[in-house]
């Protein structure tokens, strides 16, 4: 009775079949997509990280192997325990055979766990945690896109070559924004720059404006956020009231997506750093795949989008050149074949399912630089994925020792 | 002296004018809240959800009919006032017969359906709402940079507070409110009409809301869940000040945001606590509220 | 001030009929519970069971002593962790870590009301929202034992007395349901008992208690406290079913919902907050795939509930078998 309910709202297929031999279980590949529809994460993924997948499956013909790929999706709401829930379902009830998108760093260790159990691949394209491609890796997780260690090994570096070796941080207090607020320090100590201060505000904080006037004072070169969502949005926001830019200090996100400088508006945001793994407009290829993108979404993707459909694409070239959608064989695959997608450049698979790739510093437009709604962000420079990442063989994943 | 807490005086003052401006949304907001509970009995749970719905009606009407700050100072109080005595009509006032607790559920069952509704049209990215020219930039105050905007916020808060409280303990009007609170059936009777006090009272209350979301739209981030974090601070400035005390709620509001001011500066990771903290010292010491009477 | 549940012209509710009614759909609702997995999603119905306690558990509060509480969520979430934590680092097996969890539940439950009992009504609900809140602040920053955002993950199921392994979904099933029927036999016996007696007759006309020289406070404290440890029982068993414990068990907004799922079902009936909160998880799992907001239709459902179907739907049914006798 319920569950005749459940089926028939989020079953796209009626009826499910098991089929024993190698090849694909059920006849089909199922794509789940588990993302966040209506909590904090729904402008940087959600909706969006439907529309890549769908696109994907389209542009890889809508079969792999001759066989149709079904696509389910959910919104976890930004919560651990609905993730799990629904992972679960999908993989037991519905033939779930890979689990992408997975923002938040709750759901994606959570659900990287239980994909990890079943031998179910999961990719990561929304959450930051590293831990993800550390201990806690599975023989069939990866994490595609981004995390903390390559924002901070990206952003860093860079500022503090350009002249910004004095640095005052402002941290959002908890575990995210500590393991940024850890990753940059470190770097900074390597390099020798100056850790002026750091402060910690609770999360989230609509007020910024006292940690701010901390951060002038301080008299740092260099402005840096650990935060993300909207705490960026207003730390950016009411840096600009305070004129922390126009006293000449640096002001840098270092996690900042591009829906989220939309939301700030040129205006304010003019002027920050910014470190992403994909910019619609950073080469002819992007802007191609961007331009369908917006024709079927209405928006241009954030990295994490872009992520969803590159990751996606990737899955089933290799489900269609392993032959089987059986978990841990896929994944091999993944490992092995080499990524070519109009998102990623440079990219390799380390063996803890960490994607290393190019990962590009860029700065945002001044108003009367940009020509158009979506034209934020201009390059300031591209750094190599060796230098972005973390090596896998120091990450404590026991699958790359 | 402040050298040895390690804080420099100037940076101080700073910090305690910036508690001050955070504090005028605390007292605003109570102030409303307050003024609520006084006339229907009813904690308004969807206080932080018009506040948030006066902020985006200002956005709307800046983005979709060019009317500025100005006109949405005036505009947005009336619409969500108006708002306010639509629900009160056709469905608060069925649940005065009842326990208030009621009242607090259904006004919950609001909120979540007014930030639900928002959340789903806009997201929950924001809005970008700029501050109105008049008010651009700032001055030097020698202790911090202090932008002019943030400055007029205290000062109409403060101006607003004190008319309010002015109308309220020294007015006819007033005193008839007071009285309706005390014994509505005998002020019936002398011919005033009580429903429709309430009703007033209840749009003004949350007019108050919704001027305090035009006046947050420029320097907090226009979006759905902005009230929500916001409305449980706030209850515990009402709690701190006293239920049923306007004085006690107006003045907790400015004094907890000074107070959490300084707290950021001590001990930062604190300062979402600090307000809930006072309120339980207060509670043990002093059941009824800095100012409250017991009811 | 007390929230009292509305009367049939034959008189109170908890009549023979009433109870009559309960038995039938406590005997059918066993049967299912047993049957149950074999038909439904297992994981979905263990949530769902710890739910059904979550929302018995509150009800003793509002329904049996007329307080509301908005702050059930900081009892649920720590006894979580406390669970959890004590599961995965501490290596207790299941049925212990669930009663420390209950422990905590029951502490930070006579905590809440050593500050807030003072206070009637609506002061009470205001204040245990605010003490919840803070609860909350700390259980983000207390990164050690609750892992902060990300969540205690990965805690163990282990295996009951140390000889019944809980591995299997269909073992850790049977296991959440004998604690079901344990706690909720527990809450009837408290609800029946002279104890229980008082409770009622303070929610009925407190002053005229007090002048029978009942220490109205302490029967409070002591009701809240039960509340809270059984709330605690609950969210342990959840971590332990579900090897998760995470900040959405300790937000505020977990309290409200557990307040729709007493007001659905019928505040004040023995069995209704355990159908409301089999409602509400299987409308969350609905909606959660189904695209519409749902903050929004919780929220519809809410104000319809108090406006129009206060009795909820147990209440409901109640009240149809009272009015059918005459």
């Amino acid at each position: 009775m319920l569950k005749k309910a459940l089926l028939a709202g989020v079953a796209m297929s009626a009826i499910a079949t098991s089929a024993m031999a190698a090849g694909l279980s059920g006849d089909k590949v199922v794509v789940g997509v588990l993302t966040d529809l209506s909590s904090i994460y729904a402008d940087v993924a959600g909706k969006g990280s439907i529309a890549a997948a769908e696109l994907a499956v389209a542009d890889y013909g809508g079969k792999v192997l001759g066989k149709p790929i079904e696509i389910l999706t959910a919104d976890h709401q930004n919560k651990a325990d609905i993730a799990s829930n629904i992972a679960r379902e999908w993989i037991d009830a519905k033939g779930a055979d890979v689990l992408v998108d997975l923002v938040t760093s709750s759901v994606g260790l959570a659900v990287q766990g239980i994909g990890g159990e079943k031998g179910v691949v999961t990719i990561n394209s929304g959450a930051a945690t590293v831990r993800l491609s550390q201990k806690e890796c599975t023989a069939t997780s990866f994490h595609w896109i981004y995390d903390t260690y390559s924002l901070a090994h990206v952003t860093t570096p860079t500022v503090v070559a350009e002249g910004g070796d004095s640095w005052f941080i402002l941290t959002a207090d908890y575990a995210f924004g500590h393991s940024l607020e850890g990753d940059a320090s470190n770097v900074l100590k390597d390099l020798g720059a100056k850790l002026v201060g750091t402060v910690r505000h609770p999360f989230p904080s609509t007020d910024l404006s006292s940690f701010l006037l901390q951060a002038q004072a301080s008299g740092a070169k260099v402005v840096a956020l650990a935060n993300a969502g909207q705490d960026t949005i207003n730390s950016v926001k009411q840096a600009s009231e305070f004129g922390i830019v126009a006293g000449g200090q640096k002001l840098v996100a270092l996690l900042a997506f591009l829906s989220d400088i939309h939301s700030i508006g040129l205006e304010l945001g003019q002027g920050l750093l910014v470190t992403t793994g994909f910019y619609w407009d950073m080469d002819d290829e992007a802007r191609a795949f961007s331009k369908r993108f917006f024709e079927k979404f209405g928006k241009m993707p954030t990295m994490v989008q872009a992520s969803v459909y590159s990751s996606t694409l990737h899955y089933l070239r290799s489900v269609e050149a392993a032959g089987t959608d059986d978990g841990k064989t896929v994944a091999a695959k993944m490992k092995e074949l080499p990524i070519k997608d109009p998102v990623l450049r440079n990219a390799t698979i380390g063996a803890n399912g960490r994607v290393i790739h190019d990962m590009y510093l860029m700065q945002v437009k001044a108003p009367s630089e940009s020509t158009s709604e979506w034209d934020l962000y201009k390059p300031v420079k591209t750094v190599p994925g060796a230098q972005a990442f973390q090596d896998p063989k120091q990450s404590g994943c026991a699958l790359a020792q | 002296m402040f050298e040895l807490i390690g804080i420099p005086p100037q940076a101080l003052f700073g910090q305690l004018l910036l508690g001050l401006i955070n504090g005028s949304f605390y007292a605003l907001l109570s102030l409303g809240l307050a003024v609520i509970f006084g006339m229907l009995n009813v904690i308004n749970f969807a206080h932080g959800a018009l506040y948030m719905v006066g902020a985006f009606v200002a956005w709307f009407l800046l983005q979709q009919l060019g009317l500025g700050y100005w006109w949405a100072l005036v505009l947005c109080p009336i619409v969500v006032g108006l708002l306010g005595i639509v629900i009160e009509k056709t469905m608060l006032s069925r649940l005065y017969k009842l326990d208030h607790l009621y009242g607090l559920l259904l006004t919950f069952g609001i909120a979540l359906i007014l930030e639900g509704g928002f959340k789903h049209v806009y997201g929950v990215s924001g809005q970008s709402y700029a501050v109105p020219s008049a008010f651009a930039g700032g001055t030097n105050l020698g202790f911090m940079f202090l932008p002019f905007y943030r400055g007029w916020v205290v000062l109409l808060s403060i101006v607003v507070c004190l008319a309010t409280w002015y109308a309220i303990e020294k007015t006819r009007l007033g005193s008839y409110l007071r009285a309706a609170t005390e014994n509505p059936r005998l002020v019936q009777s002398f011919g005033i009409n009580v429903p429709v006090m309430i009703t007033l009272t209840y749009g003004v209350g949350v007019a108050l809301a919704g001027l305090a979301g035009v006046m947050a739209a420029p320097i907090y981030s226009v979006n759905a869940l902005m009230g929500s974090n916001l409305i449980i601070v706030v209850f515990a400035v009402v709690v701190i000040g006293g239920m049923g005390s306007i004085f006690g709620a107006v003045v907790s509001g400015y004094m907890l945001g000074i107070l959490e001011g300084l707290t950021k500066v001590f001990f930062p990771e604190a300062s979402n606590i600090v307000v809930f903290l006072i309120m339980v010292v207060v509670l043990l010491l002093r059941p009824a509220g800095l100012f409250g009477r017991e009811r | 001030m007390s929230v009292k549940y509305s009367t049939t012209p034959s008189g109170t509710v908890t009549g023979r009929l009433a109870g009559k009614a309960s038995l039938i759909i406590g005997a059918i609702l066993i049967a299912a519970l047993l049957v149950a997995p074999h038909l439904l999603y297992p994981a979905f119905l263990m949530k769902a069971l710890c739910f059904a306690l979550f929302a018995c558990a509150f009800n003793l509060m509002l329904g049996f002593v007329g307080l509301l509480s908005f702050g059930h969520a900081a009892f649920f979430g720590a006894a979580a962790y406390a669970t959890g934590f004590a599961a995965k680092e501490w290596g207790f097996t299941p049925e212990l870590a669930i009663l420390f969890g209950g422990l905590v539940g029951g502490v930070f439950g006579l905590l809440f009301g050593w500050i807030a009992i003072r206070r009637q009504g609506i002061y009470f609900a205001m204040i245990t929202l605010a003490l919840s809140q803070m609860v909350f602040f700390l259980a983000l920053q207390a990164t050690a034992v609750t892992g902060g955002e990300d969540g205690l993950q990965g805690v163990p199921r282990g295996a009951v007395f140390g000889l019944i392994s809980l591995e299997g979904s269909l073992s850790m099933y049977y296991f959440v349901v004998a604690v079901f029927l344990i706690c909720f036999f527990f809450i009837w016996r408290v609800v029946n008992s002279p104890f229980g007696a008082v409770l009622k007759s303070i929610r009925e006309n407190e002053p005229r208690a007090i002048s029978l020289g009942y220490q109205v406070d302490r029967f409070k404290l002591i009701a809240f406290g039960l509340s809270a440890a059984l709330t605690g029982v609950a969210g342990g068993t959840k971590t332990i079913a579900l090897q998760l414990a995470s900040l959405t068990d300790i937000q505020w907004q977990m309290s409200g919902e557990v307040i729709l799922m007493t007001l659905l079902g019928g505040v004040g009936t023995l069995v209704g907050p355990a159908v409301g909160a089999g409602l509400v998880i299987s409308l969350q799992n609905f909606l959660a795939t189904s695209g519409l907001p749902v903050t929004v239709v919780v929220g519809v459902i809410f104000v319809i509930c108090v406006l129009a179907f206060r009795r909820g739907i147990v209440g409901e049914f109640n009240a149809f078998l009272g009015r059918r006798k005459h």
